[in-house]
């Protein structure tokens, strides 16, 4: 499945007041492609996953699903966090996607128990998720949305709350069942470690009004793990990614909008 | 042996101790003649006029009609309560229509309307039961809405994105999420029915532990007035343990959730 971006604008009114959030924003993934998009906080990149998701409506422009999808639905969502719902236990927040679909509660235990078991949860699968830890409520957001099976998968910053550790340790394990699924996948975040690991591909944007700035490729080897960061293409990367996205986080901090 | 654990000591020894010491304090200042008897019986003279009064079955008799205006009252409130504040909850049209209505309506001290009621109602039960569902009323359907419109966005979006219908957004978000607040609401309403009933039985009422009090206040029977008190404070605290009790069962998860529409 392909998803395109034509000319997304965003707008927010608020009485009198406007808002500009996202400017012309175009591209399209290819079929499996890991793409993140980086930006400074408060660029619109949570803004723009909400219109690929459905969640929000552009102000101006399009999105476009095309492929021979046929599974599951479009796109299933990794929110940031507080997303687990504190009423379900564990098992039945995987299969919420499933059971919306009207999928029988045995077939979706079974598939949603399987997934547990690869994120090393299937214990507390029948644990409410305040008994875990901020980490592991991410891993059943995270099997949420892979469960359900969708053509492309649409992270909202997971792994913001993490600490340093928990969160290069889901990182890995999020690579490693990409790898499996070979999902389409686009990851929003701040942190440019984490978008050149994860990424086949990286569309830096600027501060707001967000737009984007620069479109790479990652060409690092895959498996990768933490080794890769101390490679020196990792690093060379790193660092032009950092002077395009200086001037962005100056002028968010300021305030000024202009210097972009 | 082991020691004492030191939660238990905090949470029931040591109040025990003091409400025991103050019975004991209380006992010998009346029998030195600290107390006017005439205000401050002493409490073993309570206790007796209490077991005197469960032997004749004037206490069972009195509360268990007090008990039934309360659920009665309780059960009508309640759940007319809670389905009008779900609906203004999640509605926004109903909510613009009611609102205006409830706020402008909900400050009138409910003993007011008291007797409107018994015009309205008659001088029978249905009168003192009405008094008490409206009181409950007020308090359900504001704590309902207002569990509604502070759940976090982020479940409603969750439920979007997965393909929830209107209906299992209702019946797998909307009501759990709103649990909290509900249960709140339930507890200050039982309490605001305890309030209302005792009210209401020292205005128009021949039984009840409110007119019981109200008798004993008129012939000076100072015992049992005081029995009449000690009622209420257990009928009171059986109310919040019961609904504590209740609350640990059907929301285990309460204070872990994400509040407001921060996002």
């Amino acid at each position: 499945m392909k998803l395109e971006c034509r000319n997304l604008s965003k707008i927010f009114r608020e009485g009198q007041r406007e808002t500009q959030a996202l400017t012309d924003i175009s591209f399209s993934t290819s079929e499996g492609e890991f793409l993140c998009i980086l930006g400074p906080s408060g660029c619109g990149k949570s803004t723009l996953l909400k219109i690929i998701a459905g969640l929000s409506d552009p102000t101006s422009g399009e999105v476009i699903y095309s492929g021979n999808g046929k599974t599951g639905p479009r796109n299933s969502m990794v929110f940031q966090e507080h997303s687990v719902f504190p009423w379900m236990n564990v098992i039945e927040n995987v299969a919420f996607g499933l059971e919306m679909r009207g999928i029988s509660k045995k077939e979706r235990y079974a598939s949603s128990l399987e997934f547990l078991k690869r994120v090393g949860l299937d214990q507390y699968a029948y644990r409410n998720p305040h008994e875990l830890s901020v980490g592991m409520r991410q891993r059943i957001a995270i099997a949420r949305a892979f469960v359900n099976n969708p053509e492309i998968l649409l992270m909202d910053e997971p792994f913001g709350a993490l600490d340093a550790q928990m969160r290069f340790i889901l990182q890995t394990e999020l690579l490693r069942i990409w790898k499996d699924t070979k999902k389409t996948v686009i990851f929003v975040t701040h942190d440019i470690d984490e978008a050149i690991l994860l990424g086949d591909r990286v569309i830096v944007m600027t501060s707001v009004p967000g737009r984007i700035k620069a479109d790479m490729q990652v060409g690092i080897d895959r498996p990768r793990s933490i080794q890769a960061e101390s490679t020196q293409e990792f690093l060379d990367l790193r660092m032009t990614i950092w002077n395009l996205i200086r001037k962005e986080v100056e002028s968010s901090i300021t305030g000024d909008n202009e210097s972009s | 042996m082991k020691a004492p654990d030191a939660q238990w000591v905090y949470k029931w020894l040591l109040p025990c101790t003091i409400l025991v010491g103050i019975l004991i304090v209380w006992e010998v200042a009346g029998r030195i003649g600290l107390l006017n008897p005439l205000f401050f019986p002493v409490p073993s003279l309570i206790f007796k006029e209490f077991y005197l009064m469960v032997r004749d079955g004037e206490i069972q008799a009195n509360l268990s009609i007090t008990l039934l205006r309360i659920f009665a009252g309780f059960l009508i409130g309640a759940i007319s309560g809670l389905v009008i504040g779900l609906w203004m909850g999640t509605s926004e049209k109903v909510r613009i229509l009611l609102d205006p209505v409830i706020s402008a309506t909900y400050p009138i001290p409910k003993l007011a309307i008291f007797p409107l009621l018994m015009v309205i109602f008659g001088i029978g039960e249905l009168s003192k039961i009405m008094a008490i569902a409206i009181g409950c009323f007020f308090i359900v359907v504001l704590n309902t809405m207002m569990g509604v419109r502070n759940i976090n966005k982020v479940y409603f979006e969750v439920a979007k994105n997965y393909g929830a219908s209107r209906s299992k957004v209702f019946s797998r978000v909307v009501i759990p999420a709103s649990l909290p607040m509900i249960f709140n609401g339930i507890r200050i309403a039982l309490g605001m029915s305890l309030i209302i009933v005792v009210g209401v039985e020292f205005l128009s009422a021949n039984h009840g532990i409110g007119a019981m009090i109200w008798y004993s206040w008129q012939t000076f029977d100072i015992e049992k007035l005081y029995v009449g008190i000690f009622i209420c404070a257990i009928l009171g605290i059986i109310f919040t343990v019961i609904l504590k009790l209740l609350e640990k069962r059907i929301i285990p998860w309460m204070g872990h959730m994400a509040h407001g529409n921060e996002r």
